[in-house]
């Protein structure tokens, strides 16, 4: 596989797992409102998924973008593992995607300046998209925070447990470097600073504690994942596996 | 023909309504970006609204049925994404025509499109679909959708 391949899948494989979990929620929101809402979001990330793929199988000149979708298995996939985590309740939706939005704004402005015009095109395109779903997820961040006392308990909670999953944003290896030099990509750990910002003012508003910098969790630029990632896949996969020629 | 006849493309595009808000046109809704003619065929540039638009296939489809019924068959259509889709492409005319159907049209101050009223409520940042979001009059008590600036 190509550099350039590879980290599109990196980008669009986040964009592709986080969209799915999302359209998890349809149908069952907690409200008409948030599940138009989250159906929306989801929308938007499918949307840029779909982009970037058909970039991607441009760039290979032999799978379809439908190919690079349905075809991979758990390991050929380098979401970040936070897109994959579970639904759980209302706020673990809202804070793993007030976290990732927050991230996903810094990743794609920067990414816009890319040499490599595609991504550009669509990261300029992104950026209004992310900043309107980063709205969103903040407010219902402080709304939930600055709550009752069951839901600050709650959404603290969440935060707590989700926290580990965000020293992925900001790894860099071997490839990024080479990304990087060739001013495609981008230098991951220089988004930390502006990110850092984002998530003190919010919580602070919200009146939540940001967790401590702990244990991270690793592994997903390698294809490693959380045992949720096979699940996601068999659902998501199964038809396009189950009946290798359907057309819809 | 050895330019080809550009204008009669914009002319046969001008007839192709937005799958959602038929009341305008894909050129007004600001779509095509361009139409150029290259060794015998039409090259028509579209632009997505949002990316996730389920409309946006819908409305390739239909541009391309229209060509072909104005018997039309040496044309490709091209996705672009730059410069990204904006509501400022949109003309005051387009945005009266999206008034008239009962959507308030993108302006910063939002008005309410049955009695003009700017005293009015957010119900949802999320509408219906990706470019709306909805809203309450306060004054008629109207719900109605926003198309929003983006």
């Amino acid at each position: 596989m190509q550099d350039l391949e590879k980290y599109i899948l990196r980008i669009a494989d986040s964009s592709l797992i986080l969209s799915h979990r999302l359209s998890e929620w349809c149908s069952k929101g907690p409200t008409l409102e948030e599940d138009i809402a989250i159906s929306n979001i989801s929308l938007d990330l499918l949307g840029r998924a779909n982009s970037l793929l058909e970039y991607c199988s441009k760039v290979n000149g032999n799978k379809s973008a439908d190919d690079l979708a349905f075809k991979r298995d758990e390991r050929e996939f380098y979401n970040f593992q936070i897109c994959e985590l579970e639904n759980g309740h209302f706020g673990d939706t809202i804070i793993r995607q007030f976290l990732f939005d927050s991230y996903a704004s810094l990743f794609f402005k920067k990414l816009s300046e890319s040499k490599d015009e595609t991504l550009s095109a669509i990261a300029l395109k992104s950026i209004k998209e992310i900043n309107y779903h980063l709205r969103h997820s903040s407010n219902w961040v402080i709304r939930l925070g600055d709550g009752t006392k069951l839901s600050k308990e709650k959404i603290q909670d969440s935060l707590n447990k989700i926290w580990k999953y965000t020293g992925e944003f900001f790894e860099m290896d071997e490839l990024d470097n080479e990304m990087l030099k060739k001013q495609i990509g981008l230098d991951n750990k220089e988004l930390k600073n502006q990110w850092d910002i984002i998530i003190n003012e919010t919580l602070e508003k919200a009146k939540l504690n940001r967790p401590k910098d702990g244990f991270m969790m690793t592994g997903s630029k390698k294809g490693i994942h959380t045992e949720l990632l096979g699940k996601i896949l068999s659902e998501m996969q199964y038809i396009p596996r189950a009946y290798p020629d359907a057309k819809w | 023909m050895q330019n080809g006849n550009i204008d009669k493309i914009w002319n046969i595009l001008e007839s192709v309504p937005d799958p959602e808000i038929p009341v305008i046109s894909v050129v007004e809704l600001g779509v095509i970006r361009k139409v150029e003619f290259f060794e015998n065929n039409y090259i028509i540039s579209v632009t997505p609204t949002y990316s996730g638009c389920p409309a946006l296939k819908t409305f390739q489809d239909d541009i391309k049925a229209q060509l072909r019924e104005n018997n039309i068959h040496n044309f490709h259509l091209e996705i672009v994404y730059k410069p990204a889709w904006t509501t400022d492409w949109m003309t005051s005319k387009t945005k009266q025509k999206l008034k008239d159907y009962g959507i308030s049209p993108p302006e910063k101050t939002i008005e309410c499109p049955q009695c003009n009223s700017t005293n009015i409520e957010l119900i949802s940042e999320f509408g219906a679909t990706a470019c709306k979001s909805m809203h309450k009059c306060v004054d008629c008590l109207e719900p109605f959708e926003h198309f929003k600036c983006i």
